[in-house]
């Protein structure tokens, strides 16, 4: 166990917030340049995110009339906040000091508040694009959400623990579970992105039909917080997956000093996140925005059925082999 | 659900131009819907009266930046048939080819416009990445990118010289293997045909019922195209098939364009190799004598109209221009009812709007903040009396 000084220093600078803001800044810059190249833009300079949000912190504040003031400054914090926590529980290097039993289902329910938020602040901007956005987002939800959960809950089954410390532990001795399940993997590849709100799933927040959606009344530092906690989502979202699925930041063999293990896990973790970040990419690159019924269609006809596919596999290998 | 109005516009992220629907929707689908069009009142037919021909031209090169070639081209059509002129072959050429460039780069402009509304934004990119060469082209030929300027009453303004002729060959050759590729990608992409088929149906009789135009009418199966119903220019000289289809919906008129932009490759083609030798102008008179001229023209959206009544005058004594957009609007606000809220922008889209008609202003009242109508009677009597006292002062 850490002491608490240092257990201070995970939390506030590295690997916990400070690294987190500036990680999710450059993710946000890598995102926007690689999806630039591909559609032969030029794309923005390394710092553009970060410019952006501190532009942002600074614009005046705009409320619409009859708004909950304060509803509307808490609900983005809010949202920061969660996604943030749940960064902390996912193994950057080494493993979680706040690591305990059943964190994953954790991590996976405080991945789920900035939707709801979104949806909140829809509903408290009383503009007609906003509630729409709103609703839509919390549609989407309920579409993506089951699909994604499975599919990242069924390799705790197989590892047979809910802590994604263990996971990765398991990962470790046999293999990498985007091996074992595939099937699983594309499902939770698609629901992240789905959760991001990313092409072809900006059902909420699409320009060309309803202004911004939910985002519509966000101005200033509001809408600077909620961006961020769009970003960070990016972060912990990939990172969970990696974690989950691509064995985290874990050698695979020991390594002599610690020191040198723990940097090796943790640029593992950096090109972990970052492949992930190249899949949601090409998925937004090459796909344009489905309607809210297709996605309907898709998310419980297919999405939902391969996931269940998916457990059903792992319990019956589960009962053939652990079982016997 | 309750019944809820959406107001689309006259500002909003999918319109280029002020447009305002008042939409009525009940959960995602639209119940009704009314359409106001007419925000931007330019005065340019007025001010088409009070300059002589010559002048006229590069006026109403401005009445749209996109087609800025029709519209000079119906004119100038209009005017030459009124003088009972003969333009020489080689002017009609030169005429056809920018007019078939305009309509391909109208046409890959709109196809990327269709993208970003379904948020398609890599089609969008690169459409109009591709869309340079023929601007590119463009510019090596007349000199301008987007207001070229070629036409004048008599003929067209510059020349083709060999070296650019061959030159456009191998801008051609480029732009038809993107264009092949976009045949590709509109046929086979998943997310284009879900968003496309089956949005914004018109049926054969509603399009014909609805006066609609271009590619709008053709997409419903209507073979309607002026450029073989009523042939101008050059293009009774040369080997080119309408392009119709018959799915009548965003997908089929997308089908449509794509379509049309093959034959307008074949078409360049076949003037460039075949444009005949002479001189590019002839000496048009000052005045035109007393004639009233219906000019049509197939702009890259559908039909255009230059009504023209000349008084053996320099001047014409009205110029009515009724643009392809208004000729649509009607089937845009049938064909949204029943539709989900999410395929407003592609219907829309898909006549591939251009606001530059008008018939009633809207009056902001900037003291009491009020806004009221002004009806065509009242626009027209308003404005009478505002060039009178301006003639006066």
């Amino acid at each position: 166990m850490m002491d608490a000084f240092q257990l201070a220093v995970y939390i506030l600078l590295f690997p916990g917030f400070l690294f987190l803001v500036l990680y999710a800044f450059f993710f946000k810059f890598l995102d926007r340049k690689i999806t630039a190249r591909m559609q032969n833009r030029v794309g923005p300079p390394l710092l553009q995110p970060f410019a952006d949000f501190v532009k942002m912190l600074a614009k005046e504040v705009i409320n619409p009339k009859g708004v909950d003031r304060q509803a509307l400054d808490v609900a983005p914090l809010l949202a920061l906040a969660a996604v943030m926590t749940a960064y902390l529980y996912v193994p950057i290097i080494g493993e979680s000091p706040l690591a305990f039993q059943g964190d994953l289902v954790v991590v996976l329910y405080l991945l789920t508040l900035p939707t709801i938020i979104l949806f909140i602040i829809g509903w408290l901007s009383r503009n007609v694009f906003a509630t729409i956005g709103g609703v839509r987002a919390v549609t989407q939800m309920f579409i993506y959400e089951v699909p994604f959960f499975l599919a990242l809950i069924t390799p705790a089954l197989m590892a047979g623990s809910w802590s994604i410390s263990d996971i990765i532990a398991w990962q470790q001795q046999n293999t990498w579970f985007a091996v074992l399940q595939p099937i699983g993997f594309i499902v939770a590849l698609i629901g992240l992105q789905a959760k991001l709100e990313r092409v072809p799933f900006d059902i909420p927040e699409a320009e060309t039909e309803i202004v911004a959606g939910p985002w519509t009344e966000l101005t200033g530092r509001r809408l600077a917080l909620m961006q961020l906690s769009m970003n960070i989502t990016l972060v912990t979202g990939s990172a969970l997956v990696a974690a989950v699925f691509l064995g985290g930041p874990m050698t695979p063999w020991t390594i002599a000093p610690d020191w040198l293990s723990a940097s090796i896990g943790f640029l593992l973790f950096l090109a972990k996140t970052f492949a992930i970040l190249l899949i949601l990419i090409s998925i937004t690159v090459a796909s344009g925005r489905i309607r809210i019924d297709q996605l309907n269609d898709i998310g419980w006809k297919y999405l939902a059925s391969a996931a269940f596919i998916q457990m059903g596999i792992v319990i019956m290998m589960n009962y053939l082999w652990v079982g016997a | 659900m309750p019944e809820i109005l959406l107001p689309i516009g006259p500002q909003h992220p999918a319109l280029k131009e002020p447009v305002n629907f008042k939409i009525v929707v009940d959960g995602e689908t639209i119940v009704r819907l009314d359409l106001d069009i007419s925000y931007n009142h330019r005065g340019i037919e007025k001010a088409a009266e009070q300059r002589d021909f010559v002048r006229v031209v590069p006026l109403l090169a401005r009445v749209c930046g996109i087609c800025s070639h029709s519209h000079t081209t119906a004119f100038v059509k209009g005017i030459e048939e009124a003088m009972q002129l003969e333009v020489p072959a080689r002017a009609q050429y030169i005429r056809t080819i920018v007019a078939e460039l305009e309509r391909m780069h109208s046409h890959l402009l709109w196809l990327g416009v269709a993208a970003h509304e379904i948020g398609f934004n890599t089609l969008f990119m690169w459409t109009w990445r591709d869309r340079e060469i023929i601007q590119d082209m463009l510019e090596e030929t007349t000199g301008n990118r987007v207001i070229y300027g070629v036409n004048e009453v008599g003929g067209v303004r510059c020349d083709l010289t060999l070296d650019l002729i061959r030159a456009s060959f191998e801008h051609l050759q480029k732009l038809e293997d993107r264009i092949t590729q976009y045949v590709g990608m509109v046929k086979n992409d998943e997310t284009l045909h879900m968003r496309f088929s089956g949005v914004g149906k018109l049926s054969k009789a509603d399009a014909l019922k609805y006066g609609t135009v271009g590619p709008t009418a053709r997409a419903s199966g209507v073979d309607y195209d002026i450029r073989k119903d009523d042939s101008y220019l050059a293009y009774d000289e040369m080997p080119w098939k309408v392009v119709t289809d018959t799915h009548g919906d965003v997908f089929g008129r997308t089908l449509v364009r794509i379509g049309e932009m093959q034959e307008s490759l074949t078409i360049v083609r076949f003037c460039l190799e075949n444009l005949p030798e002479g001189p590019i102008a002839v000496k048009a008179p000052k005045t035109a004598p007393p004639a009233e001229v219906l000019s049509r023209y197939e702009a890259p959206r559908g039909e255009l109209v230059h009504f023209i009544r000349t008084n053996n005058t320099d001047r014409v004594e009205r110029l009515d221009i009724r643009t392809p957009t208004l000729a649509n609007w009607t089937a845009v606000a049938v064909s949204l009812v029943n539709q989900n809220i999410a395929d407003i922008p592609v219907i829309v889209a898909a006549i591939d709007p251009c606001l530059s008609c008008t018939s009633r202003i809207t009056l902001l009242n900037g003291r009491n903040k009020k806004t009221s109508l002004m009806t065509w009677d009242e626009l027209r009597s308003y404005s009478g009396e505002y060039y009178r006292r301006k003639r006066c002062a």
